[in-house]
């Protein structure tokens, strides 16, 4: 929207004055007295910013191949019999330090999750928005094919589409490409719910009374739709957004683990779990044990704050 | 026949009919007949410029319709509405004040905002600077401060919200201001203050109102013409004083007596006979005539025309006049 129009005069508040709005405002209330969202926001807050900083943190490069060094092959972490510095938390077959893996994974698993979230965001807020706003056969087109993605299992989906895409793929472009893919793939699934929750919403608050006062002076459905009756409807997306994005996450590492996501040398949570199980029966538990136990504080810390976000805004439960 | 020069509106046999049949799968398998409302027939009247005309009736009778279908937020199944000129040559403008004021403001937008979208939609400023002053302006007119247009729709009470949807039909500068029960959802001490508000703003702007409610009291405060709906007609139609001495129209006469009056408590009164029929299957000629004391075999058989039966007093019985 390029319409200055649109950011009139009056809607603009000093950064301080909203700030003071939202420290005033009954979510933030809510969030300070919730122990749970307070320590899953900071767990959260942690592992996202360590894995941003990577770089900066990590002792090692693991995409750097002439870093990796093979006599460091398999060891246990620091505090086991044979464990050394710098690799607190040991290393895999190739020498690559498993916390620098983490890392990395960790941030690609955020990247992947957070870009899934975005696609299907966009994709399932125009469907719902004009599934609910023009009805008629509009809305039944785009709630059937949402139907039919929903009938099928989304990781049956999802291989399909992401080993298509691959092997369409021109080979320069495929490891580049890997994680375009996989987001769409998971983005192509998880569009559906954001449109029901949006259209649901978008058919109550286009009948209300301000819709129709907008209506009277020639607003254009466009406008109508995206400044009046959007951001009415996005309170129950947010909650679905945060829990799917817990999800996204979740479907990326199985889709990694099961070979057809991130390869081994851009290694997700997921793929260093699938390297690692390779070598759990030699003894070298380390290998999948900390990226498993990342991978499950991460979706777990997602999952409170999404919980807590459904409680304080449902009306029902103040 | 009274002549009025000069109408801002002229609405002529105006019919709405909905569609309220089940869907179309669930007819085809259940063999459901399609279902059409007749919410508005043939409705007819004119309204002169600079006056007041209330439509009055209870819920379901048609009138919040008509206020839709003169506003164009509904189209017609049939007849006219015919608009008189307008200020400088243009189209008149029509506005509405809606009856709730919870939902006829958007909760997300500042009300400077709310106010200020007519004339941005409509481009009345040049500038930003221009409409930051016309807001104000109008936010004075109605009785609130100019600063209140940084606030939100929910630091409001119902009677302050009602001012600012007055404001923003103000904003794009109507001659025709169409009140769908505007003080319905008010408590009655705040119902007389947005009442005066409106008289005083008739008076200052020349505004003319079409005013729909159901209370025949705030009514009687507001109009110059009464038109009485029952079940999607107009049964009777009047200058004020006029209907309320003599109502001719036995329902009239219904909604009169049902209005308590402090200085004759306890008065006689037959209030007590039936409610209003299913739109869906109308009765058949006057749709009064089972709730009529006086219904003859006639009245069961033909609808009655609207009569001219005194000087500007019509009413739609066989038995009248």
């Amino acid at each position: 929207m390029t319409d200055t129009r649109t950011q009139p005069e009056t809607t603009r508040a000093p950064l301080a004055a909203r700030l003071a709005r939202i420290a005033d405002s009954d979510l933030w209330w809510s969030f300070k007295n919730s122990k749970s969202a307070v320590g899953a926001a900071a767990v959260l807050a942690f592992v996202t910013v360590t894995a941003f900083l990577a770089p900066v943190l990590a002792p090692q490069n693991p995409y750097d191949l002439a870093a990796l060094e093979l006599w460091n092959a398999e060891l246990p972490p620091v505090w086991m019999q044979g464990g050394q510095m710098p690799f607190v938390l040991g290393t895999d077959v190739q020498g690559r330090d498993i916390l620098s893996g983490i890392l990395y994974g960790t941030r690609i698993s955020i990247f992947i999750g957070i870009a899934s979230v975005a696609v299907s965001l966009a994709i399932g807020l125009l469907a719902g928005l004009a599934a609910g706003y023009y009805g008629g056969w509009i809305d039944n087109v785009l709630m059937r094919i949402g139907d039919v993605l929903l009938s099928i299992p989304i990781i049956l989906a999802a291989i399909l589409v992401s080993s298509v895409a691959q092997a369409l793929l021109p080979p320069e472009l495929r490891e580049a490409g890997i994680a375009a893919v996989l987001v769409l793939a998971i983005a192509l699934y998880s569009w559906v719910q954001y449109a029901r929750v949006v259209r649901a919403q978008t058919m109550v608050e286009r009948r209300k009374e301000y819709v129709q006062a907008s209506r009277l002076v020639g607003t254009p459905g466009r406008r109508l739709m995206l400044k009046h009756i959007l951001p009415n409807t996005l309170t129950p997306v947010f909650v679905a957004a945060t829990l799917n994005f817990g999800l996204a996450i979740l479907i990326e590492a199985t889709l990694s683990f099961l070979g057809v996501g991130m390869p081994p040398n851009q290694p997700s949570l997921g793929t260093l779990i699938r390297v690692g199980n390779q070598y759990l029966f030699s003894g070298s538990w380390w290998i999948v044990l900390f990226p498993s136990v990342q991978l499950c504080i991460l979706v777990v810390a997602v999952n409170m704050l999404g919980d807590w976000l459904r409680d304080a805004l449902n009306p029902k439960l103040r | 026949m009274m002549q009025i020069n000069d109408p801002i509106l002229t609405v002529d046999r105006v019919s709405k009919r909905f569609d309220v049949s089940a869907p179309w799968l669930n007819r085809v398998l259940e063999g459901k007949p399609r279902l059409l409302v007749n919410a508005v027939n043939e409705v007819s009247f004119t309204i002169a410029r600079g006056s007041c005309f209330s439509i009055v009736g209870e819920s379901g009778c048609g009138k919040s319709t008509v206020a839709r279908l003169v506003t164009g937020l509904y189209a017609t199944s049939g007849g006219d509405i015919r608009f008189g000129r307008g200020a400088e040559g243009r189209p008149v403008r029509v506005q509405m004040i809606f009856q709730d004021p919870h939902s006829s403001l958007n909760p997300r937008w500042r009300i400077g905002d709310i106010i200020a979208e007519p004339i941005r939609e409509m481009k009345l400023r040049r500038d930003e600077a221009e409409t930051t002053s016309r807001v104000e302006e109008l936010l004075q007119t109605v009785g609130l401060a100019a600063d209140d247009a940084r606030k939100f729709p929910h630091e409001f009470s119902g009677g302050q919200r009602q001012r600012i949807s007055i404001a923003r039909a103000l904003a794009c500068e109507p001659e025709l201001l169409v009140c769908d029960e505007p003080t319905s959802a008010l408590d009655v001490s705040v119902q007389a203050q947005i009442l005066n508000l409106m008289r005083r703003l008739q008076q200052e702007l020349g505004l003319t109102y079409l005013f729909i409610s159901h209370d025949l009291s705030v009514v009687r405060h507001m109009s110059d013409m009464i038109a009485v709906m029952y079940l999607g007609r107009i049964v009777e139609m009047a200058p004020v004083e006029s209907l309320f001495n003599q109502p001719l129209h036995p329902y009239s006469q219904l909604l009169l007596n049902t209005i308590p009056d402090i200085h004759a408590p306890k008065r006689a009164r037959c209030v007590d006979n039936g409610e209003p029929p299913s739109p869906l299957n109308p009765p058949s000629g006057c749709a009064f005539h089972p709730r009529c004391a006086l219904a003859t075999d006639a009245c069961r058989e033909a609808v009655p025309p609207l009569r001219d039966l005194s000087d500007g007093h019509k009413a739609a019985c066989l038995l009248a006049g």
